[in-house]
Parts: C-alpha cells; structure tokens; sequence
C-alpha cells in the first residue's frame, strides 16, 4: 500500500482522509496514479457507489497498473485520461450538470486533489463537504512567492523555481486557492549558501 | 460607523427611534415601521440582520430580537414585523398593546446570524410563518444584485400567511406558497434534489419545520455548510433560583418570568450579549460552581459542553438546585 502518513505540520497544511461511501447519490470521482486503490476501496466499502458513479483517472507514471482494476467495477462513466488539462473540461462539465446532493472524492497526489479541489469550489461545492485520500507521490505543486511561478511535482528541498531560477525553501505553508505549497528564496541574504537538495520526508 | 449611535454597556449600540407607523397585518402580526429621532439616516444592513428592541414596559426593560424587514438599502426607516405571542412573557403583547405611532424607543444597530453566503450561485429560503421577517430583507437585497433564488412559504392560513399576497405580486413564480388549512406542504425531497450545484438552502421559522428541513437536507446529502437556518429562542419561564456572581460579588434572585441574563441586568451588572435567543453565543458564561441542574437551550453550545457543567447561555438557559455561582 502506497499510502504515506504525513508528519503533523502548521495548520495550512491540508491532512487528508480516507475514503467513504455516503447516501445512493451521484459520486464524482478523480484520482490521479495509485489514487485508483483509493476509489477501489470506496467502491468495495459501498456497493452503490460505482453505480452512481463518474471516474475521471489520470494514470501518469503507474500506465495501465490500475485500469483494468478501475474498468472491472463497472462504473457509470469511466475516463481514463493523458493529463489533468486533458481532463479539465470534462471535469467543469460534469459539475455544470451536477445537482445538488453530488458527492465528491479526490484521490492521488496533492496536486491534483488540489487542482480539482479549485474547479469543485467553484462549482459551488464547501471544501469541507469534498472527501480527500492522498496515496502514491508526495511531490508538491510549488507556487515560487516571488515571481509566482508554478513549479509541479517538486520532490526536493531546496528546489530550483523552473520559471525565475530562485534556489526556494519548500513551505508547509498551503493556498487553496492556487492548490500551490510556497516556495521561499532559502538564500537571500548570502546569494549562493545553499543547501544540498534533500528528498521531501527523507 | 455612524457616529450619532450611542455605545452602551452590552450588545450591539442603540439609537433612539420614533415610532413612525403600526400597521396591524392579521390577527397575529403587526409590522413597526421606525424613523431616527436626531432626522439621520439609518445604518444600511445586509438581508437577514435582526435588531434589538428596548421596550420600557413599566420600570421593566424588554429587550427583544426581531428580523429586519425592511429592504436593506432604504435607511429612511427600519422595519420589523411582531407576531404575537398570548403564552410568551410579554414583550410581543407589549408591542401589540401598547407601542404607538410617535412613541420614543431603542433600537441596536443590526446584528446579522444569518446572512446571505454571496458565494451561492442560488439561494432558496424556506419560510413558515413569521420567519419569513429575514427572508424579505434578503429577497430585497438579491434583486437588487440580480441574486437567483426561489422561496417556499407555508403560512396557516391566507389571512394569516404575512406578506404572501405583496411577495407573489412583486416575484411571481419565484415565490411558493403553501397554506397549512388547504393541506398544501412543501414537497421538500423533491425540492432538494433538483437544485443546481452551489446552491445554498436557508431555512426559518418554527423549530419542528427547522429540524425537519435540516434533517431531509443532511439526507439528500447537501453540505451541512450549504445549509443556514436562524431561529430565535424566546426565554421560558421556570422555577424563580438564585445566583451567585462572583466578579460583582452579589448574590441575585431569578424570577419565574425573567431570564438569568435579565436577572443579572436588574442587579447593575453589564453582561455582554447580542442576539438574546441562544444564537450567538455573546453572552456564553463561565460556570465556577454548581449544585443542581442545568436546563440548557441554547443552540451555541456543543453536547458536551452542556454536559460538562461549565458553561452557560444566561439569555435562554435556566437553572434548578442548591448552588450556582457564576464568572460574572
């Protein structure tokens, strides 16, 4: 099981659950690589889910590791896709049609939980009514706080911002709103005093 | 802040008021229509504020909370509709009886507990009787905004279903009413589960209709935080008991038909408070001791601090046994 049990932090850094079936109503579910095995038990745990359900699975790394698993329990609709921008207008489609009720899960790594987290918000659903398993990958979204470049899947502290070239400290330090860590110049005050990178929970 | 409001000790700050129309509606619901006494303007509020009247009944001051109704914009005047209550203490009779056009009176700046999340992309209220009071400033204030909301009301009766006829008449079909006498009932399963995502449900009036919305909400699985509901409670009369209050070191009586927190007012002591209806959680005191039983409530306090013996809401919450000191 890929399922890693993150250190306790400052409060901005989200924490996340495990999966659980509610009411017989209409689930959305999006999962990224081993975020499959989350959706997986959610549907074990609850035979009514995978009826009711849409999945929208990026694979990434793991290839077809989880599909065949995800196709097998026979799930409203399946889509199985390249890239999270690949599966964007899909996502903002369905939470254009949803109602009221609609049950949402993310599963997978913290960028693209908190990416869809982005799309769900504004479709109008609380953050606290959407359920989140975290599992495979703990590499960050990194958002560089001073030229605010994006930097994804950042495994290691310090990183090099892909857009500015700032040597930045990986913060627990967490926006909803960009579903982005912060990433903090680690040597402004003695340009080049950097230290080796490390892997995230080494 | 408008600077003409006077501060006081407690609660919200007071501005002095001119009666300026009473206008009965049925047989249970007067509406009071308010101009400033200094010719100032009102403070703007947002939809479902509420204020606190001061009523001077006698040497007894009734402060109550009632829903301004007014459109929210219009700071001319304040409005609030009093239902009257023949078994409640006496503040509403003392409205309907005895307030009159030119009358000089408080009023607390508007406090809200139940406002509008702008973030909806739909609002639907759901009134029964005199909880539609809240409803009429939000209504006001979203057509303003160009807001998308509906409203279901059930009223008794159409005599006595307040501000119906005038709601149809301005909104037409986004209005929907239902009249307990025709047996019509909100079909509150299939309203819920036909609402677009982002919608927000809003709920007031008796606390049997609040439990039942709230409880068919929860089981149509809509986030509690898209769910708001107000519900003000009125204190009750109980066993008169005595207090201790250990910061003004007095010990006081209260009676049958007062409050704790009207109690400790009567003594001189400034205790804070807003809403006066177990709401807000303003007037939340420190137990230090006590020999007896709580009668809580309130709807601030969790369970477990009700059980816990260390808190208490004086504005609805009372008290039976030997002992009770306060941090007061």
């Amino acid at each position: 099981m890929s399922k890693f049990q993150f250190p306790e932090s400052i409060k901005s850094r989200p924490v996340y659950g495990t999966l659980e079936p509610r009411g017989d109503v209409a689930y959305l579910l999006v999962a990224d690589a081993e975020g499959a095995e989350a959706i997986y038990d959610l549907a074990t745990a609850g035979a009514h889910v995978a009826r009711n359900a849409h999945i929208i699975y990026l694979p990434n790394e793991t290839g077809d590791k989880y599909t065949g698993m995800l196709q097998a329990l026979n799930p409203a609709q399946l889509y199985i896709g390249p890239s999270y921008e690949a599966a964007l207008s899909r996502i903002q489609r369905v939470l254009s049609n949803a109602r009221m009720g609609l049950q949402v899960c993310l599963s997978g790594t913290e960028g693209l939980m908190g990416k869809a987290l982005i799309e769900v918000s504004a479709a109008g659903i609380p953050h606290s009514a959407v359920q989140f398993e975290h599992s495979g990958s703990v590499a960050r979204r990194m958002q560089c706080v001073h030229c605010k470049g994006i930097t994804e899947n950042v495994s290691t502290d310090p990183f090099v911002c892909s857009h500015c070239g700032l040597n930045l400290f990986v913060r627990d330090h967490y926006s909803r709103r960009l579903a982005a860590f912060q990433g903090v110049c680690i040597d402004a005050e003695d340009p080049g005093n950097v230290p080796d990178p490390v892997e995230l929970y080494s | 802040m408008n600077t003409t409001t006077k501060p006081s000790g407690s609660g919200a700050q007071k501005m002095d008021v001119i009666v300026e129309a009473v206008t009965p509606l049925n047989d249970l619901v007067t509406r009071f229509d308010f101009k400033r006494a200094n010719g100032e303007d009102f403070p703007t509020f947002s939809g479902g504020a509420h204020t606190v009247i001061e009523m001077q009944d006698g040497d007894r001051v009734r402060l109550n909370p009632y829903s301004l109704m007014s459109d929210p914009v219009q700071t001319a005047s304040y409005s609030i509709s009093v239902r009257r209550d023949d078994e409640g203490r006496g503040g509403s009779l003392f409205m309907h009886n005895h307030v009159k056009v030119g009358d000089r009176m408080r009023l607390s700046t508007p406090v809200n507990l139940f406002c509008l999340d702008l973030r909806a992309k739909k609002h639907i209220f759901v009134a029964g009787g005199i909880g539609i009071t809240p409803f009429l400033g939000m209504i006001a204030q979203l057509e303003r905004t160009q807001g998308r909301w509906e409203l279901h009301y059930s009223g008794r009766s159409r005599a006595l279903a307040s501000y119906a006829e005038q709601l149809t008449r301005q909104h037409g079909s986004k209005v929907h009413i239902y009249f307990d006498d025709q047996s019509q009932t909100i079909d509150i399963d299939g309203l819920l589960s036909g609402q677009p995502l982002g919608s927000h449900l809003y709920v007031c009036g008796p606390a049997g209709m609040i439990s039942w919305v709230l409880g068919r909400a929860a089981d149509s699985a809509w986030p509690s935080d898209s769910v708001h509901s107000e519900e003000f409670l009125a204190p009750q009369s109980g066993e008169p008991f005595q207090v201790r209050l250990c910061q003004s070191d007095k010990t006081i009586e209260v009676g049958a038909h007062e409050s704790l927190l009207e109690a400790i007012e009567r003594a001189g002591v400034a205790a804070p408070y807003l809403c006066r209806g177990g709401a807000c959680g303003q007037c939340e005191t420190t137990v230090l001791e006590y020999d007896g039983e709580f009668q809580h409530r309130d709807h601030w306090l969790e369970d477990a601090e009700h059980a816990s013996g260390k808190k208490i809401m004086p504005c609805v919450s009372r008290f039976v046994g030997k002992t009770l000191v306060l941090d007061r």
